[in-house]
């Protein structure tokens, strides 16, 4: 059996839980067995995820899990995975799910692979592919235990509708108490963050100063797109670390990836090379990007990023 | 206040990744090797602060071969007191982290610090499993940090935000950038970092249950397709009629 435990952050599914049901379904079809889709706390019209692939959904309704604690989430999880015979489970690479997979595997003590990137395969032996060297490269990891926890990396699948709602039964385990006392939740509301961003629009030093951004946040806006920046923009202040795509950075993985002003260097190549096309715009021909681009346009930013915007939004009043 | 700094030794962020052995080994001909930055920058440095502070000391561990030891000799320069190498050639995760795990165990820290990740292997899951193993709470992809007594108010990363959370030691920590600024070891740094202890001990039996099997670079991009920067409405038109991402 595969558990794949679906986020339900404020009692809401994001697009990532969709995915990860997917993935689960999928793995189960390779393994010859069933998905059963976990919610714990709050988690409205959870059925839906019967959609995805999902055979039941299973739920822990504690409101104590609304709050989230690795500690206390790994023990839930492993603890409902025992319950209904899984030794495979599946999880969002979100930052909740960055801080469960290690606890879930050792809890587990299963052979585990963060931020899977495909569907495993399994002839013989139980392989998942994931990038490795921050994104330079690809390694396929051989998982031999019977314990297996993978989790997802946001954007990797698209979910898919196989059927329709299922079956919600309420799961009683073990909820230990937390340790930790949460004293302020500060989110930035209506924006995808960016490591489940599908479409990025992102900037670096060609900007020339922060008071610049205003082209920038308008195309994303037009595009329902977040933005980003590279290194240096963050480094001087110009915008928030969070937005810092690169090695030491956040590693994307959109649809689509938008970069003006931004030179290209490796380390920010890094960051982006799972995107699935990548436009340029520098004015310098010679700028190390293009060679990494789907599209390039080579010319001034402060024309071609309102020019494009414009375009865009002609393209959005006639479709 | 006892604290243990989790290092782990990487490629440099410029290194040219390449495979041998059938592309199932990393080829280390010519790769420069550094302290991996987030351990570096911040966890390292957060703690030699605290102890700064609060008096007590900060080790180094790490799980590695003798060719380690650069590093780790690094990490005494800008000024951990003493070190640890538990002497295998890992493979896995769940095997580094058993084996810290149990060397914290022993020893009984208030805190158990770590990068937020490996810029080689990425995986973000050795925090984790240490902070299992001992069945301490974790917080991961830490900003910020102050600590009063036995409780830290911790600052950390979530899904397009942050929170703030106080917790008792002990506990384990992720670091992220924002924890604390690089410091360059000095001289006499580098010079003390000689004399430092650095105790080499075996490693336990831990069985790698998930490995590497084989590695490939990800597929080469086609040539750029150069758009007039005059003409955006035809970047749409390609965007929407042949990449399909609009």
């Amino acid at each position: 059996m595969v558990l794949v435990y679906a986020e339900s952050p404020k009692g809401k599914f994001k697009k990532s839980a969709f995915e990860a049901v997917t993935y689960g379904h999928k793995t189960a079809q390779v393994l010859g067995t069933q998905c059963v889709a976990l919610t714990l706390g709050d988690a409205e019209n959870a059925g839906q995820l019967g959609q995805y692939g999902a055979s039941k959904v299973v739920s822990v309704g504690d409101a104590a899990l609304n709050s989230f604690d690795s500690q206390v989430h790994a023990a839930v999880i492993a603890n409902a995975a025992a319950a209904v015979g899984a030794s495979v489970v599946v999880i969002s690479h979100s930052s909740s799910g960055k801080a469960l997979i290690g606890r879930l595997a050792a809890r587990m003590d299963a052979g585990s692979v963060s931020a899977a990137k495909a569907v495993p395969t399994n002839d013989g032996a139980f392989k998942v592919k994931t990038n490795v060297f921050s994104g330079k490269a690809i390694a396929e990891y051989q998982i031999n235990s019977d314990n297996k926890v993978i989790s997802l990396m946001g954007n990797a699948i698209q979910p898919e509708v196989t059927g329709g709602d299922v079956a919600v039964e309420a799961l009683t385990v073990e909820v230990p108490a937390s340790r930790v006392t949460i004293k302020e939740v500060k989110t930035v509301e209506g924006t995808v963050p960016l490591p489940e961003a599908e479409l990025v629009v992102s900037a670096g030093r060609g900007m020339k100063g922060p008071e610049n951004w205003g082209i920038i946040e308008e195309l994303a806006t037009t595009l329902g797109a977040t933005t980003a920046c590279s290194r240096p923009v963050a480094d001087t202040g110009w915008r928030p670390h969070h937005e810092h795509v690169g090695q030491t950075g956040v590693a994307v993985s959109p649809n689509l990836y938008i970069a003006a002003g931004i030179s290209g260097a490796i380390q920010h190549l890094a960051g982006v090379n799972s995107s699935k096309i990548i436009v340029v715009i520098n004015k310098d021909p010679e700028a190390p990007f293009f060679k990494a681009a789907d599209y390039g346009v080579v010319g001034d930013l402060f024309e071609v990023v309102p020019r494009l915007n414009q375009a865009l939004k002609d393209y959005n009043a006639n479709n | 206040m006892k604290l243990l700094v989790c290092v782990s030794k990487t490629p440099e962020t410029t290194a040219k990744i390449s495979f041998s052995g059938d592309n199932t080994q990393f080829n280390e001909a010519g790769v420069n090797f550094i302290m991996n930055p987030y351990d570096e920058w911040y966890a390292l440095v957060r703690a030699l602060e605290l102890k700064e502070k609060a008096g007590g000391s900060v080790t180094i561990i790490n799980v590695g071969p003798k060719a380690n030891d650069t590093v780790i000799r690094k990490g005494l320069a800008i000024g951990a007191d003493n070190a640890v190498r538990i002497d295998a050639a890992p493979k896995s995760s769940l095997f580094v982290a058993k084996q810290i795990a149990a060397h914290a165990k022993a020893e009984g820290y208030d805190m158990v610090f770590l990068g937020k990740e490996t810029i080689d292997y990425n995986g973000s899951e050795v925090g984790g499993m240490v902070a299992e193993l001992l069945d301490q709470p974790y917080v991961s992809f830490a900003t910020g940090m102050e600590v009063n007594g036995t409780t830290a108010t911790v600052t950390r990363e979530i899904e397009g935000g942050e929170e703030v959370a106080d917790i008792d030691t002990p506990f384990v920590l992720s670091a992220s950038k924002g924890l604390a600024e690089q410091r360059i070891p000095n001289m006499r740094g580098i010079m003390m970092a000689k004399r430092k202890p650095l105790k080499v001990v075996p490693a336990i039996d831990a069985v790698d249950l998930a490995v590497i099997a084989g590695y490939e670079l990800p597929p080469a991009k086609s040539a750029v397709k150069l758009i007039d920067p005059e003409n955006m409405d035809e970047l749409v038109r390609l965007l929407h009629e042949e990449a399909k991402v609009i």
